[in-house]
Parts: C-alpha cells; structure tokens; sequence
C-alpha cells in the first residue's frame, strides 16, 4: 500500500541509522543534497555521546602522525561558520560557535618543551598545507587569558580552534533535518537488516525501511552493526568527565583543550580519559579532583566558583583514536562513519561527507580513514 | 505574600535583606528571611535576566541565589542565619575575582 504521508513512508533514498550529532549532521547534509532521508535514533537507552560532549571545535592537537586527520580537521573548522550560519537561517537556532583560536596550557619548563616539539611535528607534517601556530611564553600569555597561575610556563597557540554548543548544535541539525523535509524517527533502535548492493533494508520501531543508501553513524552501536553491511567498525568507548560551574561573567576569551567558557558564562573543565567500560553513572572523585587541581593551577581564581554539576560520557574510539569513515566493497550504497569530535567534524560531516555519499563514493581523500587500516599486519 | 507559620519559636536573630532588617528564629534560612522580607526577587537569572525568588527551599531549583556576606551565588535555602547577616540580591552572573 502506497501513501504520500511522511509516517507512513517506507521507501527513502538514503536511512541513517544514529541520531547523534554524526548522524543528524550528515542526515542534514543528505537531505539538503535532496536526498529523502530517514533518521533512526535508538532513544534515551543509547550512550548518548553527543549529550556529554565538551563543545570544542578544536584542531590543534589532532592528527600527529595523520596528516590526512589534521586537514580533515581543519577543513571541518573552516566549513563550521557556513554550518553555523546555514542552521541559524534555516532553523533560528544559535549554535554559539566561536573560533577565536584556542590555547594549551603548559604546566612547568617540561610540558612546554614536549608542547613545542609537537606543534613543530604537527607543522612538518602539514607541509605546504600550512600549520599556523605560536608557542607563547607565560609573562605574554598574561596579557591575554585572564589571571594565569604561577605554574603556567606557556601556552600553545593556534587561530583555528574555537567552541560551541553541543546542545544547540543537535538541536538545530535535527530542526533544519526535519525543515528540509527529512523524516525522523526516535525510539527506532535498528533490529534486523537485510544488506545487498544499493538495496538495504532496515527493521525498526516494528515498521521495516527500505533505501539505495545506509549510513552507519550510531557510535559505539557500529561496532555490532558494521558487519552486517560488509563493514568493519572496531570502536570502543573511552570515558570523559566533565565539571560545569555556576556561571560567571564572562572572562576567557577563547577556549583552553580542557577549559571553556560557555556563551551562557558557565565554565566547564574536561578532557580526562579512562577506560571504564560502558558505565557512564559512576564519577569518580580523584579524576574530578584531579581535573580541577589543574584547572585552579592554570586560573587561580577558577577556585572561587562552585561546582554546580559533573558528568560522564564515552567517547566513541577506534583502535588508533581517528575517525573511520568506509563504503562497503561488499555492498555499496553502505557507509560508515565513526568519531570521537562530533562537534568538530560537524562541519565536514555536512557539508563535505554527505555531498561523497550522496553521489555514492567517497572522495580519495578519506581512503586511509577506512577501517581496512586495522587489517593490515604490523610490521617490525 | 508569606507569613512565618504559628509556632512557639521566637524570632530572636536579626540579619539584613538589602538594607532591611528582618528579624527571623534562630535555625531558619536566609531564603526563609528573603520571603518575610517581602521584596519583588531575590536575584536576576544570568541569561535572560528575569526575576526570581527562593521556590524549593531544599537546595534544588536555585532560584534563592543571593549575595550572603560578600559570597556571591550562594544558595539561601542552605544556609542559617547568623545574627547581623547581610543577604543582598545576586544580579545575573557573578563575577570571578582575578587577582591583578
């Protein structure tokens, strides 16, 4: 039985499974291309990654050793005030981007020597892309963050990296997702599929979805269904916590990797990592304390402030801590796309990958991102 | 708007709301001084700036935040009075100190 009414369609030109900030940037992307898309959002029982994000849109530490993440990164920095503006004409929304740069503090003579032999690595490596960056002694970073601590023997420095607001981010992608004419549907964890080439089929909230096109974009969920479609996808989850204060006037001009100051004015400290398995409910009290003591030894006056909440979430890793994007040689049509930044990435996610996927190949570019790169052997 | 409820405790401790003394039992809380004292909200919320006054009295909503003896953002449903206390309005975001 054929219907024109959007809940009783079945047939779309392209179904995305996660409705994440990967998933809902590169849904939004499809359906601007024109593409019919569906988006499936397991629900509240997901990890949720995109609720615990940190905000960073940020550069200046990914991809040593990847040359091909660092201008993937970059370049997704460069398309976020198109997105940003695209969204906010589209949707009403404010995304609170902000890309005035961003800093890395170094704490005592040791930390600023290892930071400046990365940022040296990390130009090398961009070659004739070009790696704009400062390493700023203490007594200059003075006149430019507010109330440095005596520790602090420098900074880093690059203008490519800036914040927003995840929140209103994936609020607006799934507004301007659903503006644009895209069907979304939550509570529709994907149960059975059936995979041939540019022939999908997808069993979800009891109703059975059909398209030419899948993307694979539920985070840690790709690892059990990447297979499904001929894909590999071997993400594990890595645990981070977060601090927020009670707001404050502002007074950070740009963000620190693990230290942001909201639009709203609260201040948030982040950037741990552990390994916890999947449990997102327990904070663990000398992670918190230590975040903060660093935290405090870069801004002194940062002590004042009380802590109003703490949260963790999983980030969404592979085995090598870059994204994973793929078209399965086995059934194509099938894509996956898999990262710890979905904020960062937004900007590519829309505005580059899904333009790739919607003309069904993606670009040379993202080769070495494919999951193949675990299945090569090591060599000594 | 409020009236303390009947009971056998005397209110013995006099603190200020804005400059008005107010004169509360000994054990309330500072927000139970900001209700007697009658005045239109406590604080101003940091975004939008609308106007609040102590609503949960249990340490949740912080819509009591106040100025308490030179302490901004304190919450006022969680903190005794003392006598000579000095409760004034928090006005949207509190500033941090940065030392020069």
């Amino acid at each position: 039985m054929q219907t024109s009414s959007p809940s009783a369609r079945t047939a779309f030109d392209a179904i995305v499974i996660g409705g994440g900030l990967v998933g809902a940037a590169i849904g939004y992307g499809l359906q601007r291309q024109g593409l019919d898309t569906l988006l499936l959002d397991e629900g509240d029982i997901a990890h949720r990654a995109s609720r615990g994000n940190f905000g960073l849109i940020w550069v200046q530490s990914k991809g040593l050793g990847a040359p091909h993440y660092q201008r993937w990164t970059r370049g997704s920095a460069s398309e976020w005030p198109a997105l940003a503006e695209d969204l906010q004409a589209r949707t009403g929304i404010d995304t609170r981007r902000q890309q005035p740069g961003g800093v890395t503090f170094c704490l005592g003579e040791e930390e600023f020597e290892r930071r400046s032999e990365y940022m040296a690595q990390m130009q090398a490596e961009a070659g004739n892309f070009g790696f704009e960056y400062r390493m700023i002694r203490a007594a200059e970073a003075r006149d430019m963050l507010p109330g440095i601590g005596p520790e602090v023997t420098g900074i880093s420095w690059t203008p490519y990296d800036g914040h927003a607001s995840p929140l209103h981010l994936l609020r607006a992608l799934h507004e301007g997702f659903t503006g644009l004419g895209g069907s979304y549907l939550p509570n529709a964890g994907v149960a059975d599929s059936t995979a041939a080439p540019n022939d999908f089929s997808v069993h979800a909230a009891g109703r059975r979805f059909t398209a030419p096109r899948v993307v694979l974009a539920a985070g840690l969920g790709n690892a059990a269904l990447a297979p499904r479609f001929g894909l590999s996808s071997p993400v594990v989850p890595e645990r981070g916590q977060i601090l927020v204060t009670e707001r404050a006037q502002t007074l950070l001009p740009m963000p620190t990797v693990s230290l942001r100051q909201t639009a709203e004015g609260s201040l948030m400290i982040g950037d741990s990592k552990e390994n916890a398995g999947l449990d997102t409910v327990t904070q663990s009290p000398e992670i918190m304390r230590s975040m903060a003591r660093r935290a405090v030894r870069c801004f002194p006056w940062i002590a004042d402030l009380n802590v109003v909440r703490a949260w963790s979430a999983l980030r969404v890793m592979a085995p090598d801590g870059l994204p994973i994007y793929d078209q399965s040689e086995q059934f194509p049509g099938a894509f996956t796309a898999n990262c710890h930044s979905g904020v960062t990435l937004a900007g590519t996610h829309a505005n580059r990958l899904a333009p790739m996927i919607a003309a069904g190949a993606l670009d040379p570019e993202l080769s070495l991102f494919s999951a193949r790169r675990f299945d090569v052997p090591a060599t000594a | 708007m409020f009236l303390p409820r009947p009971e056998p405790r005397p209110a013995t401790v006099e603190v200020f709301v804005g400059d008005a003394p107010v004169r509360v039992p000994e054990g309330a809380t500072a927000a139970a001084a900001v209700l007697l004292a009658g005045i239109p909200a406590i604080r101003e919320t940091p975004v939008t700036g609308a106007p609040r006054l102590p609503y949960c009295m249990m340490g949740i909503c912080f819509d009591c935040l106040a100025e308490i003896d030179g302490v901004p953002n304190r919450q006022a449903c969680m903190v005794e009075v003392k006598p000579g206390m000095r409760i004034a309005p928090q006005h949207g975001a509190r500033v941090a100190k940065v030392e020069a």
